[in-house]
């Protein structure tokens, strides 16, 4: 009924005009905004793609065919594929028994899984250097062995792994806090096996929270340079990560080299992104229930 | 199936929730644990299908120990309070869990499961709903695909947990009289636990009343009802008049003709209570007996099926709650202010510790 509508469409402008300002409040408001993403975000982004063009398509392409660079990837992919699956593992268990357990010192785990948020990733790297280090604790032991963990792809991931350890495990503790126990115990009654519990009544109840954790976790895991610089040794073609390859491109005034590879990592990004958003749209319903506070976006590499 | 609470004691830190409790429930009787929120209902209710164990005591199905025994081989159906359907599942996919998840030796076909399925949904009334998920039904709908859930597994005993608790007072009440007659069909051994005296009172065969991890009374409704073992029973179940002191006792309680004596007369640290519901009290305009309480009518409430009043009287201090029906309160014609001779028509006495 059309009465109704106009109604309705009067009641949302009276609701609307007790919390908004006047038009020249709001458009000062929306070009301040503007102004600061375009200075800090989008003219960034844009250079990046320009300079990695500056030499036109072919010049862009030719960046990857040096050996070097090809190494960088593979070996970013690679570390990759190791941390995301080992925290993943872990994200679940811990976000299983925080959410669904009571035991001691459960406050202190959730503090611990957010120490990698807190300390700078330089020292993450340090901690590695101090622990596994020709100079270190267990050094002159993995030297005796001819175990090579520092310069090496072991301390690679093992930086990679602590410095993307709170990504998936907080993105379902929340969810998981929120959807209470009553589900599994229900699956408990009916026969289910711990196992079939989890898969099929707890897996499902946190996949879309789970996938866009690993989202977020791989986004990291890729980008990070801090923690991986210091334990990499920046060996061309053996140890150098993405991120690291970019920085030495640079300091060589490769200008067009780093920026392709540095536009690599950018896509990676907004293919993040634009998947994250799909997975958010997928999973709103469920989500609605998250406190905000726990979001969290991929960090950028210090 | 049978069940046996065998001195069961629980614990949570330095609470006691559950001071040795015993209870028995014969096979296809339907019994009410009913109490206040906090009074150990429920941790009985998690104790007997295995989701909490007891510190001390056995539990015993048709004679069997099982207190050891995992829930998986207890075979109880369980209905929770805020229903715990499994929210990425259809109605069908929910009631069809318990038997997908049987071993492949003893899993029923796809056929025979559909089929089952679908008898369970006539039984609940729920074949229209078969396809939706758990978000797409009203809260009646969704307890109701919960017992259908529950039954699937044909347990031997169903365990109720508040099922109609979140439900809007009409739906419960009509969920309630179709559980029973369910119960009646189906003649499994059910445990309903609630804090709706109503509920407790209307659906079960024998109410067992918890107050602070102990059994005060059990026994049928209308033993509960109408022989309420101590004061808390006969608060819980209902409205009362608590008379407390020397006044009600001299011109109420020595006086009444059918007068109860649970207890022998006491030592001197204690003191008698009388308890009258508001329906045993009879008013009247004039003075019959030298016994009457004098009265002044304080509130009138005419709403409902039976008129309330609120009496203040002279003597005492506390307001005397009296409910008459609309006949006789038409024939007394009292109105706010007025004064009345208080009369009652059936009390207890009951000793209580302390002055």
């Amino acid at each position: 009924m059309p009465t109704t509508f106009a109604a309705k469409a009067k009641n949302e402008e009276w609701n609307a005009s007790l919390t908004s300002e006047g038009a020249l409040v709001r458009w000062a408001l929306i070009a301040l905004a503007l102004g600061y993403l375009t200075l800090f975000l989008f003219v960034p982004l844009a250079a990046v793609f320009a300079e990695a063009l500056k030499n036109g398509l072919a010049g862009y392409f030719a960046s990857f065919q040096d050996p070097d660079t090809l190494a960088a990837i593979r070996l970013t992919f690679l570390a990759a594929s190791l941390a995301v699956p080992l925290n993943l593992i872990f994200g679940v268990a811990a976000a299983w028994a925080i959410a669904k357990f009571e035991f001691v010192g459960k406050q202190i785990l959730i503090t611990i899984i957010d120490i990698p948020l807190a300390v700078s990733p330089v020292i993450s790297g340090l901690i590695y250097v101090l622990l596994f280090g020709a100079q270190g604790w267990l050094g002159p032991w993995l030297a005796e062995h001819d175990i090579k963990i520092i310069f090496a792809l072991p301390g690679i991931v093992l930086a990679t792994t602590f410095v993307t350890v709170p990504f998936i495990a907080r993105e379902l503790i929340p969810l998981m806090q929120s959807q209470g126990r009553e589900e599994e115990e229900a699956a408990l009654t009916l026969g289910a096996s711990g196992w079939q519990t989890f898969t099929r009544v707890t897996l499902p109840n946190i996949k879309w929270s789970l996938l866009y954790g690993v989202i977020l976790c791989n986004a990291r895991a890729m980008g990070e340079f801090g923690a991986v610089s210091v334990v990499s040794g920046h060996i061309r073609g053996l140890t150098n990560t993405l991120p690291l390859h970019v920085e030495i491109l640079y300091n060589e005034y490769n200008a067009v080299g780093a920026f392709a590879v540095a536009s690599l990592l950018t896509l990676l990004a907004i293919v993040t992104l634009v998947v994250k958003t799909l997975i958010e749209r997928k999973s709103a319903p469920s989500r609605a229930t998250q406190d905000p506070e726990w979001r969290m976006q991929p960090g950028s590499p210090s | 199936m049978s069940i046996q609470v065998d001195h069961v004691t629980k614990r949570f830190g330095t609470f006691t929730v559950l001071d040795d409790v015993s209870l028995h429930v014969q096979t296809g009787e339907l019994i009410a644990l009913l109490g206040p929120s906090g009074c150990g209902k429920t941790t009985l209710l998690r104790i007997l299908a295995g989701l909490e164990r007891p510190d001390h005591g056995r539990i015993l199905l048709h004679g069997d120990e099982v207190t050891e025994r995992r829930i998986t081989d207890r075979r109880v159906g369980f209905v929770f309070q805020h229903y715990a359907l499994f929210r990425h599942m259809t109605v069908t996919e929910n009631v069809a869990f318990g038997l997908s998840v049987l071993p492949h030796a003893q899993r029923p076909s796809p056929g025979q499961i559909q089929k089952k399925v679908h008898d369970l949904l006539s039984l609940v009334q729920l074949q229209a709903m078969a396809d939706r998920y758990p978000n797409q039904l009203s809260g009646g709908q969704r307890q109701r695909v919960a017992l259908a859930r529950a039954l699937a597994v044909e347990p031997k005993m169903l365990l109720l947990d508040e099922p109609f608790g979140a439900l809007d007072t009409k739906v419960r009440k009509e969920l309630r009289r179709w559980l029973r007659r369910l119960h009646d069909e189906l003649h499994i051994t059910s445990i309903l636990v609630t804090h709706d005296q109503e509920e407790a009172l209307e659906a079960a065969d024998r109410i067992v009343v918890l107050n602070q991890g102990h059994i005060e009374q059990t026994g049928t409704p209308d033993e509960v009802y109408e022989h309420p073992a101590t004061p808390f029973v006969y608060r819980f179940l209902g409205d009362v008049n608590v008379f407390h002191g020397r006044i009600a006792q001299d011109e109420i309680a020595h006086e009444a003709a059918d007068r109860q004596h649970p207890a022998e007369a006491g030592s001197s640290d204690e003191h008698e209570v009388t308890f009258v519901r508001p329906h045993d009290l009879e008013l009247s305009r004039s003075r019959t007996t030298t016994t009457q309480l004098e009265a002044t009518v304080r509130f009138v409430i005419t709403a409902g099926s039976r008129v309330r009043l609120e009496l203040m009287s002279k003597d005492s201090p506390q307001t005397i709650e009296v409910e008459l029906t609309k006949e006789r309160y038409r024939e007394l014609r009292l109105q706010q202010g007025d004064a009345v001779f208080v009369h009652p028509k059936q009390l207890q006495v009951f000793k209580m510790p302390g002055p």
